[in-house]
């Protein structure tokens, strides 16, 4: 539902502001032309998506990712306890999580889709509370190493574009500790665990 | 050199010799693994369409630019530089956008200005939370995702909050 709010909130201010500064015809194509651009985007991730799953395939056929799993385990435990209780699940947030520490965040996607697929089944289209930490923790970065912004700072002609890193770990730490903190209290708010 | 430019060949070689090496029929796997990835792909336009009209008729509109207005006394109460308003409002809803937003408040502002800096670190330390948010449940065919949207845009205004103060805290004050 919460979902429904955004979307319906975002077109209804679009369409009172396009009437009010007269840019509704830019709003009228804008509505297409973000339609069209999630083909193309659909389309340019199509690769990667399918790369990235056909390597989890492998690392799973030849024991890597339970290997990495066991690495993960004592930490996903705890935040996790109901997906660590599937081998395969608990493989999937392994390497979901390796790539985003790593910064290859076209992998963590497909990576953590997987694992959410699998934490899915069977609940009938409602979010379980591990669920919602999981998408939750994938919302908060966690890189460690942010290689694009650094190219973007290099790129506007700065010296040490790393020199922020510290920075970075911190911000990333208090939200990502932020996110975890909200989605353990809203979840008992909320009641209706399923 | 970029690191990422080392990690991902690095990667996929480290996987095939490994799996070759335990005798697993490497390419075949890779493959069916693949056709996997299609079929998840297949359920994540239908969310992709849905976030991304909305986003761009929002931007187009100028409804974006209220929305700064509206939140920049408040931030900047809070140290955070008005001019990135723009960047925390777009960050959540598309990565290329934000992308955009912060190099231009690089290239106007200097990249190791308080302005600049601020904008990094918000990058580096957020996500696109609705895209992730629209994928992952579109793909695995949650309809109701509770508390999630709440807790993720905390965890974001969390960063952001937190991306001002870290640069205070390791750059000076401006």
């Amino acid at each position: 539902m919460a979902m429904t709010w955004v979307w319906t909130g975002m077109v209804v201010l679009s369409l009172i502001f396009g009437v009010f500064t007269g840019n509704l015809d830019a709003v009228a194509n804008a509505a297409l032309e973000g339609a069209r651009s999630a083909i193309d985007l659909s389309v340019s991730m199509a690769g990667i998506l399918c790369l990235w799953s056909g390597v989890m395939e492998v690392m799973n056929a030849c024991g890597l990712s339970a290997g990495l799993a066991r690495a993960f385990r004592p930490v996903l435990r705890r935040l996790l306890p109901n997906a660590c209780r599937d081998e395969e699940t608990l493989a999937a947030v392994s390497a979901n999580v390796s790539a985003n520490l790593l910064g290859l965040g076209n992998a963590a996607t497909p990576l953590g889709i997987r694992a959410a697929r699998r934490m899915a089944r069977g609940c009938g289209g409602v979010a379980s509370d591990e669920l919602c930490l999981l998408v939750v923790l994938n919302t908060a970065s966690i890189q460690l190493l942010p290689a694009t912004i650094a190219s973007v700072r290099a790129a506007a002609g700065c010296r040490t574009p790393f020199d922020i890193l510290p920075a970075v770990w911190l911000a990333s730490v208090l939200s990502v500790a932020a996110g975890l903190l909200a989605a353990k209290l809203l979840s008992r708010l909320g009641g209706r665990r399923p | 050199m970029n690191l990422s430019s080392l990690v991902i060949p690095l990667l996929l070689a480290a996987v095939a010799v490994v799996g070759m090496g335990r005798r697993v029929d490497v390419y075949n796997v890779l493959t069916r693994g693949a056709e996997e990835g299609l079929s998840v792909l297949l359920r994540i336009i239908p969310a992709l369409v849905g976030l991304l009209t909305a986003v761009s008729m929002f931007r187009a509109s100028g409804a974006m630019e209220w929305l700064s207005g509206l939140c920049a006394p408040v931030l900047e109460f809070f140290g955070v530089p008005p001019e990135t308003t723009p960047l925390m409002l777009i960050r959540p809803v598309s990565g290329n956008g934000a992308l955009a937003v912060a190099s231009d408040l690089m290239a106007a502002h200097g990249p190791d200005s308080y302005v600049g800096r601020v904008a990094a670190v918000m990058l580096g330390s957020t996500e696109t939370t609705f895209y992730t948010i629209a994928v992952y449940f579109g793909s695995a065919g949650i309809h109701r995702t509770r508390h999630t949207v709440p807790a993720a845009l905390a965890a974001d205004l969390t960063g952001f909050l937190a991306s001002a103060l870290a640069v205070r805290l390791f750059f000076g004050a401006p």
